[in-house]
């Protein structure tokens, strides 16, 4: 399959990529690692006049705690993220989700940012950004902007990006002591997109209480989507079994599947439970160590 | 349409040639210089057929453009070894029978170089996963796990003679 006639352009730096796009029109896409958008060229369900390709920008690729925050540069691999000791020690959330995401050759290429940017429901980062809290950094031909991931996704491969808006940097609340995250996706096959998946993340005080949490789910939706009323039902508490039990009834009844070749709407309800129940049992267990 | 000239190094060799934007790296590869030995088989980035090494990292040649390899350094399976010789994987495939048909070898061998790369000392579930993005239709994968292990074996006593 060989993708409709377009025209490359290479950018070499923010500036002249955000130059090209204002040139170019709405009938330019950004490309950085190609694995969402190229298959879907392949296929003819995108046919972009112009390709501009950001891979070869510097300085955007980077792990890194700086302030209150973890910051991501948009470029980074799946990858680097996958081997990298900051995340593995700090942030094992991420290494379960990477595990699961596509194959090896595939995360060589797959970035952060153009998995998240992409606005697909199915992939396994916004999860986990829901889950994290993340802020989104952007660049544009307004200059640098600030998006909180609950704004940021607005429908099916749709996105508060801007044309023109390049996605810059992730930023995560930097991991605090008794806080804990973790993630999971029930697959057909290694390298699937999730029948589906939960990511959690719970921040726990001395006496145990539950501060702060985030539960994203993967693929159950037209948009990622948070599980705000589990959220409220922690939030505040000691997270007993009945609570994780209850959370996980809120999950199969919250989220809106649809039937597919990856399941029916009951199965995937069904192991929504389950997963939420595991990965709250999961993260607390590492909050707790 | 337009045209864009690029450079890379493929087996140690220099090539520049003219390509078009939309010119898929396998295509380039397989047509305009005629190594057939990176193969076609899904053509949508899932079976690993396809499997290269660009700057020493396994891609999937079907789902890469041409012209993103300008100044890249590119291995295919026919720059592993001196022409006569085997690589220790590809000796390892043929002492354990890690193939039937073959389609998938070329493959399953760039991409078990990036892992052994990576990752010199594999444990079985390493390596399973390491492959996992590679599909092979035939062995059932025992016999290619098995042909990952001796060659770790094998490679791990070169960098030893070496040191």
């Amino acid at each position: 399959m060989i993708p409709a006639n377009f025209t490359y352009h290479k950018a070499t730096s923010l500036k002249e990529a955000i130059a090209l796009s204002e040139e170019l029109g709405e009938e330019a896409k950004y490309m950085s690692g190609g694995h969402s958008l190229l298959p879907m060229m392949k296929l003819r369900f995108a046919t972009p006049e112009h390709i501009i390709d950001i891979s070869k920008i510097d300085g955007l690729s980077y792990i890194k705690e700086e302030g209150d925050y973890l910051k991501i540069g948009a470029l980074t691999t799946q990858t680097e993220l996958e081997h990298n000791s900051l995340l593995k020690d700090k942030y094992p959330i991420f290494g379960d989700a990477i595990w699961l995401t596509a194959d090896p050759s595939v995360r060589n290429c797959g970035t952060i940012g153009g998995n998240i940017a992409h606005g697909d429901a199915a992939n396994d980062q916004p999860a986990l950004m829901l889950a994290l809290r993340a802020t989104i950094i952007a660049h544009g031909a307004d200059g640098e902007k600030s998006i909180p991931i609950d704004e940021f996704f607005h429908g099916f491969y749709m996105t508060a990006l801007e044309p023109g808006d390049i996605l810059t940097e992730i930023q995560i609340p930097k991991s605090k002591k008794n806080s804990g995250g973790a993630y999971h996706k029930v697959e057909r096959k290694v390298g699937d997109y999730a029948t589906a998946g939960v990511a959690v993340h719970l921040e726990l005080d001395d006496d145990g209480v539950c501060q702060e949490i985030g539960i994203g789910l993967t693929n159950v939706s037209a948009v990622p989507m948070r599980l705000e009323r589990g959220e409220e039902l922690l939030r505040g508490k000691v997270i007993t079994d009945d609570l994780i039990e209850q959370v996980g009834v809120f999950a199969s009844e919250d989220a809106e599947p649809e039937s597919d070749l990856r399941g029916s709407e009951a199965y995937k309800r069904s192991i929504l439970k389950t997963i939420t129940k595991r990965m709250l049992n999961k993260a607390l267990e590492r909050a707790r160590q | 349409m337009a045209k864009h000239k690029v450079t890379m190094t493929i087996n140690g060799q220099s090539v520049t040639a003219e390509v078009d934007s939309r010119l898929l790296l396998v295509h380039f590869i397989r047509e305009n210089l005629d190594m057939t030995g990176t193969h076609i088989g899904c053509d949508t980035s899932s079976c690993g057929a396809c499997t290269i090494l660009i700057d020493g990292k396994s891609v999937k040649s079907c789902t890469y453009l041409t012209v993103r390899a300008d100044g890249a350094n590119i291995t295919t399976i026919e720059g592993i070894a001196a022409d006569g010789t085997n690589h220790p994987l590809q000796q390892a495939f043929h002492d354990q029978h890690g193939l039937h048909c073959g389609f998938c070898t070329p493959g399953m061998i760039m991409r078990s170089i990036d892992l052994l790369n990576t990752n010199p000392n594999p444990t079985e579930k390493e390596i399973r996963w390491g492959i996992s993005g590679n599909l092979c239709r035939c062995t059932g994968y025992n016999n290619i796990v098995k042909s990952v292990q001796q060659a770790a074996k094998e490679m791990a006593k070169e960098t030893k003679e070496t040191v």
